[in-house]
């Protein structure tokens, strides 16, 4: 199948390339980026006025499969991705099971690669069954597609067992994923801070981030191992993980999008789709989140896609489960944070495109060199998108399952910019969505 | 982001249902313990009832345990001649799995007109209210740490009874501040009623330093908290809190902060001294206190009927 883009702007954020210029795409790569080639192309698509760009790379979503079907199924899930313009994915390893065996990863991805909707990349669990005692396999599990290992949100609490866990995975230059979250002080179902103190919720000091930083820090600079930090929360944790970076620890981080846009006011009246883990915190920590994200102190800007049904969300807010349906409105909220901060929108764009993928390394093989990206030869990963449109978050026209969002219109009153129009997968159509 | 609608007011600022004292204006408070007082002569009646809920049927949905609370409601229900069902879900359908919405659906079936909830989780009344239909009023009897708006309104009434203008009190609360619904509802009530100042006192583990937020001064010492008010109220602490992490020991909160005749020494002469109940006589408080002169601590039970009679008349008065 031969497609041409024609006469979109092509934006490639890790070379800098923003023009307006056809993409040539054939037997899933892209041909050529420029004027248009006579190649007999067996599709073209009109991209005039809308912008070409990388697929979008999330660094974590939950697809909820193997185990919690009720909840999200890879069917509806990937298609979530590709309405969002996302084309590569990584999910954390808090399936039931566990992914703690190759096999669990050798079936997700095969699942997966069917649907051919999205690339997945799992995570492996670093412990067996996140239990944070016994290793995992991680060269079998590596073999069988993980890309790294983490505890998804559960803590190692035993500290030899944390200082093994990297010494190991940094012998084979292995990326562990870790949540900083003290399991102690991390107990809480909001922020501390006046408005848990007023709901009566029980809070969440910055300290439990904090403490496990200093923990994770010390341990990097013990064993060197390569580690990305998931959901950095606070303007504490900020600062610290500037230090680190400063001081040339080999560490990377994220943010997700709640985080980025929400404050602990936003709960209201103890709105569930509002519990989110990390949860929601001030807006000094919001902003210091925004500018850390800009200066790249922050890496990459993930959904935190968390699929969750109705049953375990419409209850009291302590007891509803943590999370909220993301992968369709990450783009949008990339471009918002964005338009907020005067970024150029290639700067933008490459925190859910080129960062991401320079997060993932050498652990996505072949794919590393031209993922997230826009070049000649690579693979054709493209999200077409309008950066004109404007569109409201009604979740019962969403394509995932989870119906779940803090950014639905009618909790916020607000439209989000940015509406995705085409999205390519290795050269193949995984979404279309017609102008409005 | 939007700013919601205070879900308990109608549009024209009405309460349709009674979930926290917070955002509620003062003519709201103040016209509820207005009411409070007519129907306190009606308490000293012969035919103690009047049928303003006649045909009514109030439910008390009590996830928790509560004998006190709940019975005053029921008493205050029956006084305005309502149909009262109480059930102890504690023991029943959540027990067999089936979820808070589920419950209410079912109940809302049998043609509830008023829930008087009870509930562990703060925040699972304003659940309850956002999925009932519009004629269902919803009356938060206790939620979590988050608030007790009656409990709340009677200390009010009390206070109002005994002290007359609230614009030149001080008042303390003492004791386990921060998983406290009655404190926290006492504390919304005496700011949008005018009090000048508030005191929170106790241990930095059971009064934490973001209170401040709430408008109260907060205050480790006793005898820093106590000195000139007008009016005390202590608060009781739980079993679970006597030990621990956050309190070594019950002897040892009642040496610091417990009530004795010689701390109620420091407070103004005129002092009332309040508890919510049920008492911890030797742990929070002496029973000589408890039981002295100072003490208003049993007429709070009563005005607690005749503040319940005021809430559920005036909801059930108001449409959605």
């Amino acid at each position: 199948m031969k497609i041409l883009i024609k006469g979109g702007r092509v934006i490639d954020p890790a070379s800098g390339r923003d023009e307006v210029a056809d993409v040539a795409i054939a037997s899933g790569r892209i041909l050529r980026i420029g004027a248009a080639p006579d190649f007999g192309a067996d599709r073209v698509i009109d991209a005039s006025g809308l912008v070409v760009a990388p697929g979008l790379v999330d660094l974590a979503a939950r697809l909820r499969e193997p185990g919690q079907e009720h909840e999200g199924m890879l069917e509806s899930e990937l298609a979530a991705a590709a309405a969002g313009g996302v084309t590569s994915l990584v999910c954390p390893p808090d399936t039931d099971p566990v992914l703690d065996e190759p096999g669990l990863v050798e079936m997700l991805k095969f699942r997966a690669r069917k649907l051919s909707r999205c690339r997945v990349f799992p995570l492996g669990a670093l412990t067996r069954n996140l239990e944070g005692q016994a290793l995992t396999e991680m060269a079998e599990l590596t073999e069988a597609g993980c890309v790294g290992f983490a505890q998804a949100d559960v803590p190692i609490t035993d500290t030899l067992v944390l200082m093994r866990a990297l010494q190991y995975a940094a012998t084979f230059g292995y990326t562990v994923w870790l949540r900083p979250l003290d399991a102690w002080l991390g107990k809480g179902v909001a922020a501390q801070g006046a408005m848990a103190t007023r709901l009566g919720l029980s809070g969440v000091p910055v300290v439990a981030e904090t403490i496990a930083l200093h923990t994770i820090f010390e341990v990097v600079r013990a064993t060197q191992a390569r580690v990305h930090l998931c959901r950095i929360s606070s303007a504490a944790g900020v600062a610290l993980l500037r230090a680190a970076k400063a001081e040339g620890l080999p560490v990377t981080a994220d943010v997700n999008m709640q985080s980025l846009h929400l404050t602990d006011v936003d709960i209201g009246y103890f709105n569930p789709d509002m519990r989110l883990s990390p949860p929601l915190r001030q807006g000094s920590d919001r902003d210091a989140l925004r500018a850390a994200l800009a200066d790249g102190t922050l890496d990459a800007l993930v959904s935190d896609h968390n699929p969750v049904a109705d049953d375990m969300k419409n209850l009291p807010f302590g007891e509803a489960e943590p999370g909220a349906t993301g992968l369709e409105m990450l783009l949008s909220l990339a471009l918002r944070w964005g338009q907020d901060s005067g970024l150029p929108l290639a700067k933008t764009l490459g925190r859910v495109t080129c960062e991401p993928v320079r997060v993932l390394g050498d652990a996505l093989g072949s794919l590393a060199s031209s993922a997230g990206r826009l070049v000649e030869g690579g693979v054709a990963d493209v999200c077409v998108f309008d950066p004109q449109a404007q569109w409201m978050v009604t979740p019962g026209e969403l394509a995932s399952q989870g119906k779940h969002t803090p950014f639905s219109f009618a909790s916020t009153g607000m439209a989000l910019p940015g509406r995705v129009r085409a999205t390519l997968v290795a050269g193949t159509v995984a979404f279309e969505r017609a102008a409005t | 982001m939007l700013s919601r609608r205070n879900p308990q007011l109608n549009r024209h600022g009405e309460l349709i249902h009674l979930l926290s004292i917070e955002g509620l204006p003062k003519s709201v408070l103040t016209q509820i313990l207005d009411t409070a007082g007519t129907f306190l002569s009606v308490n000293d009646r012969e035919v103690k009832k009047v049928p303003l809920l006649r045909g009514k049927s109030v439910f008390n949905l009590f996830f928790e345990n509560s004998t006190r609370t709940r019975t005053t409601f029921e008493i205050a229900a029956k006084r305005l001649s309502a149909d009262v069902i109480n059930l102890d879900i504690a023991k029943s359908s959540t027990a067999k799995g089936e979820s808070l919405l589920d419950t209410i659906a079912n109940l809302s079936a049998m043609h509830a007109d008023m829930f008087i909830v009870r509930h562990a989780e703060s925040g699972a009344p304003y659940l309850i209210a956002q999925h009932v239909a519009p004629h269902v009023h919803v009356v938060n009897a206790g939620d979590g740490r988050h608030a007790h708006p009656t409990q709340g309104l009677l200390d009010m009434y009390t206070i109002r009874h005994f002290k007359k203008d609230f614009t030149q009190l001080t008042v303390a609360i003492v004791g386990d501040i921060v998983h406290s619904r009655v404190a926290r509802s006492d504390i919304h009530a005496l700011t949008t009623l005018g009090v000048p100042e508030i005191r929170a006192v106790g241990p930095k583990t059971l009064v934490p330093g973001d209170l401040a937020g709430m408008g109260v001064r907060v205050c480790h010492s006793m005898e820093e908290g106590i000195k000139d008010a007008d009016v005390v109220i202590m608060l009781r602490l739980q079993n679970e809190r006597m030990s621990g992490a956050m309190l070594p020991s019950a002897g040892e909160f009642y040496k610091s902060y417990g009530l004795t005749p010689e701390k109620l020494a420091l407070a103004k002469p005129d002092c009332i001294v309040m508890h919510p109940g049920p008492i911890n006589r030797g742990v929070e408080i002496d029973s000589s206190v408890a039981d002295g002169a100072h003490s208003v601590i049993l007429p709070q039970v009563t005005f607690g009927i005749a503040v319940r009679m005021a809430v559920m008349s005036t909801i059930a008065g108001n449409q959605a």
